[in-house]
Order: C-alpha cells, then structure tokens, then sequence
C-alpha cells in the first residue's frame, strides 16, 4: 500500500483542535440554554439568531422545490410548516429537555391540541390527570367531546384510579408536572410505566417547571409540552408553545397509532414511523398537524422566546430561591391558614418532590388566608409589588384569585377537590428582591386583617 | 418492505414505491447501531428519482429480524442473500461506515453484480478503541454516549440541523438505544477485525465515491487514504465541519454528491472536492 500510516482507532481520539478525549463530553445545560440550534449567521456574522421575517423561501430550482416538498431535501418552504428562527428555538429547547426534535406552536394551548389531533381522532379516549391547568381542562372536558375524544379525569397521585381509567379506546396519558393550584406532583415514573404498560404514551405539561427543574423524558415521558409564555420566556411579552418529542416510544409496537404507522394519503403515503425511527410523531404533528390546523409561531415570538432562555438557568434559580423564602414568610404569619408547596413537610407530595424536584418546585403556587372572600379582595387589591393578572412565569411577580377567575368554570366540588377555596390566593414569584415582596405581602396581609376587624 | 431471508424477516425502506424491474437499484446499508432511517432524505430522493430503494435494516437492527451479525463477511453474504431473495441482479452499492465495508466487501466479492460503489463515513481497516470496544460490551449507556459525542463534529455538538426542528444529537442517541443489547458490540467489533478491506479495493474496476468528513472522529479522514489509494476509479468527496454523521450533518451535500456520481460515474467540481482516476 502507498501509505503506511496506522490506521486511528475510532474512539481514540482528539478533538478538534487536539485536545485528547478519554471519556464522552456532554455540553451542560447552561451552554445549550444559550448555543443549542445557534451558529452565526453564515451570510453576515450575526451571531445573535436572525430573525427569518419571511413567509416563504425560494428554491433554487423546480428539482429542488419537489424535493422540499417531499421531504427528500431539508429546508424550509413556507414559515406555516417550518421557520429558520422557529427551527432554532425547536431545536434549542430539545436539547434542553433532551428529545430528538421539537414543533414550536402559536400557545401552549396550541401544542396541548396538536399533540391529541396528531395521536388519535374521534371514538378516542385520554385519562388526565385533575390537577391541570384550567385551559387544559376545557378543552379535553367540553371542546374535545364534541369532536368525538373523551377525557376521564382522576387524582394525579391516585396510580389505581389512572389504571382503571384506561380502556380499550385510550389513546394517551396526560399530567402536568405540577399540577395548579395545590401543586400535586406527577408521579412521571410510575404513570409512565403505567402507560408503557398499556402500548400508550405518557404527555406531560412542564410549563410550570421547565427543563431547568425536570427533564420528564429522564423519568418516562413520552412527550413534552411548554406554554413557552411562561418561564421559558420569563419577560410576559408573547405568547408561544413547543411540543417536543422524547423519541423513545416505539408506535408500531404499541400498534394503537394508525395516523404513525399506516400510510397516510395526505401526505405521499408515506408511513411515518418507517420514515423516521425515533420521529414519526414529530413528522406526522409537521406534515399534517402544523399543515393543516395551521397554529404555527411567528418567527419574532421564537426570537424573544429563544432570548428569554438565554437566561432560563439563571433565573430558574432565582424564581426558587425568592419562593423559598415567600413561602417561609407566609408558613410564619397567623393570618395565613395554609400553603401549598411541596418542599415544605406539610405537603402530600413532599417525598416525591425531593426525589423528581431537586432543584425546586418552581415559583406558582397556592395559598389560603383565614376569612372572608373580602379579606381576600383587601389582600390582593393591596399588594403593590405583585401584579394582579392572569399569567405566571413573568420575571415580575404575579397574583390572582383562582375561584373567580381561572377555575371559574371548574364545578365547586372539582373546586374542592382540586384543593381551590374562596381563600386560595396564586402567587407567581418573580425576580425582584426577596425582602420587597415579603415587604409587599406584609403589607397586604395587614390590610386584610384590618378588613377583618372593620367588620 | 419487509421480506423472508433464510427464514429471517428482513425490513427495507422502499420510499413507498413498488419495485418496477426496469429501474436501476440502489441499496443503502448503515452503520453500527443504526437502521435504514439514517438514509431518510437521501434514499427518498432516488426513490423518487428514477431508481428502485432499499434502504436495508441489518439483521438485529430496526425492523429486521435475526441476531446481529459478528463480521464483515457475514453481513456481506447476507446482503447477497437479500440481492437474491429479491431476484435482484446488480445494483449501486452504498454503506455508512460499518455499511461500508459490507458494500466493499459485496463488491470485492462479487463485481459483476455492484455497478457502482459509495463509501460514507469510511476507514480501511476500521479499528475501534478498546475503551469504545470494552464499553460496548460493558455499559451500552456508556459507548452510546461515547459514538454521540464522536459522531459529530465540535459545532454539531450544538446543533444546527438542516431538518427544521430536529436535534441531531438526540435523534442519534435515541436510534442507538433501540438496539437490543449486544447488537453495537457485535456491529463494532465487525468493524474492527474487517482485514479485507484494501485487498477488495485493489480488485475493484469499478466507479467508486468516497463521501467524508474533515472532522470524523470515528472513522478519521486520514484512515481513507490507503482506500483511496487501493481504489483503481475513485472520486473523494470531502464534507468540510462534518463528523460521521454525514447524511444528518450535511444531508443535501451528501444527497448532491451521491446524485452526480450516479449521473455521470464522477463527481464535478465543487469546493473541497478531489476527483481522481488513475
């Protein structure tokens, strides 16, 4: 032979610039919060993300152009199917939660509604957890029915109640991490095995903890979904919703998903999970999900969403550390009948927290005063500091009352059950100094009091 | 498509079209710990571009069945198995890495049956780590974890994927741990005990493309210098900030590359492009 140079075992290597490897390398969280899915811009040095303000993209030739549209090349064709800006905020927030790709959606509403279309269709059947987000709840308790999918609802820490929920027609399992308002955890690893057990896939609502506090698909996930309006964004300027996919679940072994596994005639018949192996989910949700119901994000909110996470490890410690200390303000004040937040001992779900919620149980969470609905008027029309609106997860901390408001159409048992009173009051921590907000508190709880004793 | 081989079911990728006999046929083999979806654009395109697909599962691997093969030389008579259960006489052959020398092999073997040969991601001989070889065997976990960071080059560690919304690194890890046990130990090892490699290369008169990346850590670009030598008609393709991963990592360049080779048996000139023939 010509060259007698010894052939380099693969795996014993350097890296680029030479620096040896010995064992694998993974890049930290904090380095893909802000380099996942982002290269400078090749054509002009950008190296912030481009904002791509362009609804379509032109081919460079007629080849080209049918190649695109039958997936034979990658690209992008029209910024309702695939956006470059959108693409890295998909692409950053998989590696985030560590799934094999992402479809970034108008809300997070959006991506609740194109996970179900995607999986199932009528005569189908979903068993959710009760501790949900209320817009969750509507749409799987009265839009959905009408569309022939129905939801049975059980207590997310009752494992017996999701297990005799499941009937032949089941299509999916559905939870949020942490469940409003009394912050039930999900048990992921427990219903995930439940589902697996049953061929059906686990879809969990991590909007209240983002992957900063847990990656579900570490635990059994199938399927993630975020409000991105939330924490993910952190400054309340947009609304926006990611959908990612684990790229675990094996759809043709399950055998229950003919819209993965039988060819499709809206799209070539192309049989999705023999396209792609680990994405036939995320393929099905593009060609037809986004395609059809149409409910993409625009490029300006994937840019101020990907700037929000920029910062997401950094303020996730921060929304932590200042509901720590809220919480033990309000744990210590006569006025205060209870708190719902599951670091403290008092909490249902204080065990498993510390096992699936290390670094925290997020900023939202719950808490009643004694007395009446008026003292709870007092408090929060008191508070300065605390806005008082219908969010959570902005950098400015936030207040509502969950009765009148977001679990207004929930039934007064549901209320109960769901842990809701007259007195519950939500808090949103946000960013500000701890001192400030326990000051703002103060303050209001005393007005609430004095309410109270004018009586 | 999935078919009978010695009484094991064999799954191929066809890009949903029915095998019409007046066609050229392209078959695509991957590499260790992977299945046919590696090929996903590239074998869709010729699919759809004038050619029978078969974008093969190796057997053990995706939706074949069988036990993983432990050599070259077994995943070769295999494939000729499939080339003859299929009644298929010649075809364009093209491997990914450990695919690449079972397509070398094939054509060494048998070259009146192989019209053209494609080589991605490839190193003759192909020698693995034992560090790699040892956490195969050991700690899957581990060695998926090791060909993840090795498969991609330095910037691709951060993405950047041409598929809207995918993450390279993920989809890779995700496609390995389907892998029953056993089946990345036996697809390495085959890699690295393949002792033919240069011989069948020398044999061969047919036109051979050579597709690699400048920054491959698993099989390093320098590694295909004695294959390029060996190869008598052979145009090198060189994908420049790619790793091993060629078909996620630049999916058009590697789809461009394959097409005009077929088109005309070399490949024109592009930046970082070496055609030559001896």
């Amino acid at each position: 032979m010509r060259y007698h140079t010894t052939a380099i075992r693969a795996g014993a290597r350097r890296d680029d610039s030479g620096y040896p490897l010995t064992t694998p390398k993974t890049t930290h969280f904090d380095t893909l919060a802000l380099h996942a899915g982002a290269h400078p811009d090749p054509a002009t040095g950008a190296r912030a993300t481009p904002i791509y303000q362009s609804a379509s993209f032109v081919f460079s030739d007629t080849d080209h152009a049918a190649a695109l549209f039958n997936m034979e090349r990658a690209g992008h064709v029209y910024s309702r199917i695939s956006n470059p800006t959108c693409a890295v905020l998909e692409e950053r927030v998989s590696a985030l939660e560590g799934g094999v790709g992402a479809i970034a959606v108008a809300s997070g509403q959006a991506a609740l509604h194109l996970a179900i279309v995607t999986l199932m269709g009528t005569g189908s059947h979903i068993v959710a957890s009760r501790a949900l987000y209320g817009g969750s709840h509507n749409l799987l308790d009265f839009t959905l029915p009408r569309f022939g999918i129905d939801t049975t609802f059980v207590p997310a820490h009752d494992i017996d109640a999701w297990r005799a929920a499941i009937r032949p027609q089941t299509r999916l399992l559905f939870g949020e991490t942490l469940g409003n308002p009394g912050l039930d955890v999900l048990d992921i690893p427990r219903v995930a095995q439940l589902a697996h057990e049953h061929g059906l896939p686990l879809l969990v609502d991590s909007t209240l903890t983002t992957p900063y506090l847990i990656r579900p698909f570490e635990h059994g996930a199938d399927l993630v979904y975020h409000s991105a309006t939330k924490f993910l964004s952190g400054h309340g300027v947009v609304i926006g919703g990611v959908l990612i996919d684990g790229g675990s679940f094996d759809w043709s072994r399950s055998g229950r998903f003919p819209t993965l596994t039988e060819p499709y005639a809206g799209f070539h018949d192309m049989v999705f999970a023999e396209e792609s192996t680990t994405a036939a989910f995320l393929l099905r949700a593009r060609r037809e999900g986004i395609r059809d119901f149409g409910a993409c994000m625009a490029p300006m909110t994937a840019f101020q969403i990907l700037q929000g996470i920029e910062t997401l490890p950094l303020r996730m410690q921060r929304h932590v550390e200042n509901t720590r200390r809220v919480v033990e303000f309000l744990c210590a004040h006569p006025l205060v009948e209870s708190v719902a937040y599951p670091e403290l001992a008092s909490h249902r779900d204080h065990a498993l927290a510390k096992k699936l919620l290390p670094r925290g149980c997020g900023a939202v969470f719950s808490f009643s005063i004694r007395g009446t609905r008026e003292q709870g008027r007092r408090f929060i029309e008191t508070l300065r500091v605390f806005s008082h609106l219908a969010n959570v997860g902005d950098a400015k901390s936030l207040v509502i009352h969950p009765a009148s408001t977001t679990h207004f159409r929930v039934a007064a048992d549901d209320l109960a059950a769901a842990g809701i009173t007259e007195g519950t009051i939500r808090l949103s921590v946000g960013l500000e100094h701890a001192d400030d907000l326990i000051e703002d508190l103060s303050r209001a709880l005393h007005a609430a009091g004095k309410a109270s004793t004018k009586r | 498509m999935n078919f009978d081989v010695g009484g094991e079911q064999v799954y191929a990728y066809t890009g949903s079209r029915a095998f019409d006999a007046s066609l050229p046929t392209i078959v695509f083999v991957h590499g260790a710990a992977g299945d046919h979806s590696v090929w996903a654009l590239q074998s869709r395109y010729f699919a759809h571009h004038g050619h029978n697909v078969l974008a093969l599962d190796l057997p053990g691997h995706g939706r074949s069945g069988g036990s993983a093969r432990r050599s070259v030389p077994a995943l070769a008579d295999w494939l000729v198995a499939v080339l003859d259960a299929l009644g298929i006489e010649r075809v364009v052959l093209a491997g990914h890495s450990l695919g690449s020398l079972v397509v070398l092999d094939v054509a060494g073997r048998h070259p009146q049956r192989t019209s053209h040969l494609a080589l991605l991601a490839t190193s003759v001989p192909m020698p693995v780590s034992d560090a790699l070889l040892s956490a195969a065997a050991s700690d899957e976990a581990l060695a998926y974890a090791m060909i993840t960071q090795w498969s991609f080059s330095d910037a691709h560690q951060l993405g950047g994927n041409q598929q809207p919304g995918m993450w390279m690194i993920g989809t890779g890890l995700r496609l390995m741990e389907r892998c029953v046990p056993g089946v990345l130990h036996a697809d390495l090892s085959a890699c690295n005990e393949y002792g033919n490699g240069l011989h069948r290369a020398a044999s061969l008169s047919l036109p051979a493309l050579l597709i690699l990346g400048e920054r491959d850590q698993m099989a390093p670009l320098r590694n295909a210098r004695a294959l390029a030598s060996a190869l008598r008609h052979v145009c090198e393709v060189h994908l420049p900030g790619c790793g091993h991963s060629l078909m996620t990592e630049a999916p058009d360049a590697v789809l461009d590359a394959l097409r005009d080779f077929l088109a005309a048996g070399h490949v024109a000139a592009a930046p970082k492009v070496a055609a030559r023939a001896r």
